[in-house]
């Protein structure tokens, strides 16, 4: 009787090959690629496209299933090792602040505008509600988040909050349970936009309505200039921050429900990538905004002040985003 | 043998093809949901672990410095807090393995659908969706639990609305997240393997030479030998036996006291020679209702 001999002497003399690739990739994986030598790195594609052909041999020639397995298992690490990530951290870095980001946030003006009209007609309605009847004041805003400042407060508390911050130790604990808690509120109505955009304008809104209340209050006695300085420092990167998360959860949810030439699934997808991009960015203003509420706002107490530093941020994130610029070259 | 097609069939709606530059198709396997749940799982108990490390640290430093000035400790605390829930899951998946420690223990990646690499914006965009598809129905939960009648009520419609988003992997045939369908990437399974030892010819000692006819050894298909492979590399007494036994009632071999694996190895040997001979001539038979076209 013979045996299989071909596909067992295949087997045999590519054996060798296999186990080494394997070895390197091994390395690769659980290490990096630096703990590779360089005649490892010289041998790794050659090796790589010896399995492929190894595969491609076996699929045709041999019953082995185990073999097969192994093989299909082998190519497809070796691949995504082969035509994986290229680039260093840093350079991927310099890429998002240099071109990536910038581009994904004017690929979404259209929704930018929409969300930014979004929040203004909820602060305008929380400053009008508010104005008309204060009652309304406890409803719009959580007493955890107004801390003592409503319409009970007398003048000369409100006054001190906005100048000594809300009760001298513990600030920049604050700060930083702010900065993470308004990020968390971001990658919320960023991923609730998947839900055809409705539940991420309601946030919008609400925040808005949150803010329009409190200038109400402080407008009330005679404070909304001041009250402006206090919110516009750390605001205007903040809200810009929101605003953005806003728009990106908008373009996922129209995306879904208006896919244009796309399929609904490609549309969601090249989407979601965009926005992806834009929301790695409203973490990093969120943390500016962090840092302007814990330090600028304690440092800084002079209303000019705060409204110059509060404009000129606004102005930095525009021109950032906005201002034209030549084309990367390769 | 119905159950075994019906499994054959299901095992090959899940492979999805990814031809490389070079022209072979990969054929990666999707991974099912009874091995994401658990890699998941895996995941969220190493984050509760690491948060309770964090917890610790914190505590023992804030009593050590003093409570007076304990505000970097809360510092550290909260920020160790928002990195683990947010950039877990982004960091260790834009690494080269593309894997958490879960999906690694799992044998799973992350892959991108149209086969390009894997770049951080999907990764980004696949992992900020969890806030929806986890996070919000947890605090529904927890909120239902928590409030009174009516808004127990809220708690519920609002878990039943972000069920939708939890139980998305459950309706589409390929088992993405809704993660997965915004940054166009699926999980396949990529287990490392070792390779086996071949299955040796001639290694029971004092078997009788088996001769089998071309008609006795035509009686299979290819998917008939890969599972009878299986069960010699995993051999089990009474397994052995049946099949034995129903290969040798198929054949028309009488039972003749003779070990069965050794049987059963010798026919495999046999059958895969012929076949494999049947190969190179351009003549495959998927299974033993493969018939082949009468001239």
């Amino acid at each position: 009787m013979t045996a299989p001999a071909d596909s067992r002497r295949f087997r045999a003399a590519r054996e060798g090959e296999w186990r080494r690739l394997e070895d390197i990739l091994m390395r690769a994986e659980s290490k990096s690629v630096r703990a590779l030598s360089d005649e490892d790195l010289l041998a790794l594609p050659i090796l790589y496209r010896g399995a492929l052909s190894s595969l491609s041999v076996a699929r045709e020639t041999s019953l082995d299933l185990e073999l097969i397995t192994y093989l299909e298992g082998l190519c497809a690490r070796a691949y995504f090792f082969v035509y994986g990530v290229r680039t260093s951290a840093g350079s991927r870095m310099t890429a998002f602040f240099a071109r990536d980001w910038p581009a994904a946030v004017r690929g979404l003006w259209r929704e930018t505008l929409v969300s930014f009209a979004i929040t203004l007609i909820g602060v305008m309605a929380g400053y009008l509600l508010v104005s008309s009847d204060s009652t309304w004041f406890d409803s719009l805003v959580p007493s955890g988040m107004a801390s003592g400042r409503d319409f009970a407060a007398t003048d000369e508390y409100l006054r001190s909050t906005l100048y000594h911050g809300e009760g001298g130790r513990g600030l920049a604990a604050f700060a930083t349970f702010l900065f993470t808690h308004n990020a968390q509120v971001c990658v919320l109505s960023f991923s609730l936009g998947f839900a055809f955009g409705v539940p991420t304008a309601m946030l919008l809104v609400y925040n808005g309505a949150m803010a329009g209340a409190m200038l109400a209050l402080f407008a009330s006695r005679g404070l909304g200039m001041e009250m402006g300085g206090w919110l516009i420092i750390h605001g205007s990167t903040e809200f810009f921050a929101i605003v953005l998360a806003g728009a990106a959860g908008f373009r996922i949810g129209w995306s879904v429900v208006f896919p244009g030439e796309e399929s609904r699934l490609a549309a969601a997808t090249i989407a979601g990538r965009g926005a992806a991009i834009v929301m790695a960015g409203v973490v990093v203003m969120l943390f500016c905004a962090g840092l302007l509420e814990g330090l600028g706002r304690q440092l800084v107490t002079g209303d000019i002040a705060r409204y110059a530093i509060g404009i000129a941020m606004l102005a930095l994130w525009c021109g950032f985003f906005y201002l034209p610029r030549p084309a990367a070259n390769g | 043998m119905a159950e075994l097609a019906l499994q054959r069939r299901a095992e090959e709606g899940k492979r999805r093809s990814l031809v490389t530059p070079e022209g072979v198709d990969l054929s990666l396997r999707l991974a099912d949901i009874g091995q994401r749940i658990p890699a998941f799982l895996v995941d969220l108990m190493l984050m509760g672990a690491a948060l309770v490390a964090l917890t610790f640290v914190c505590m023992v430093g804030a009593f050590t410095i003093g409570l007076t000035s304990a505000e970097i400790a809360v510092i550290v605390w909260l920020l160790g807090f928002f990195l683990l829930r947010n950039f877990y899951f982004i960091l260790m998946e834009m690494g080269p393995r593309a894997a958490t420690f879960g999906k690694r223990m799992a044998g799973l990646r992350v892959v991108a659908r149209s086969g390009e690499r894997l770049t951080a914006d999907r990764v980004i965009a696949r992992n900020m969706m969890r806030e929806i598809e986890f996070y919000l129905p947890l605090s529904f939960l927890f909120y239902g639990a928590g409030e009174g009648s009516v808004d127990a009520l809220t708690g519920l419609a609002g878990l039943a609305w972000t069920g939708l988003f939890l139980f998305f992997p459950f309706f589409n045939k390929d088992r993405m997240r809704v993660g997965d369908l915004l940054a166009g990437t699926w999980v396949v399974s990529a287990p490392r393997r070792k390779l086996s030892a071949d299955l040796a010819p001639g290694a029971w000692e004092g078997a009788p030479e088996y001769r089998f006819t071309a008609a006795q050894l035509d009686v299979y298909g290819v998917f008939e030998l890969q599972t009878l492979e299986q069960l010699l590399r995993d051999p089990r007494p009474e397994a052995a036996a049946t099949v034995a036994a129903a290969i040798r009632a198929k054949i028309g071999l009488a039972e003749d006291g003779s070990h069965d694996l050794a049987f059963l190895n010798a026919y495999y040997d046999a059958a895969r020679a012929r076949m494999e001979r049947g190969l190179l001539f351009g003549k495959r038979r998927a299974d033993k209702f493969d018939l082949p076209v009468q001239p």
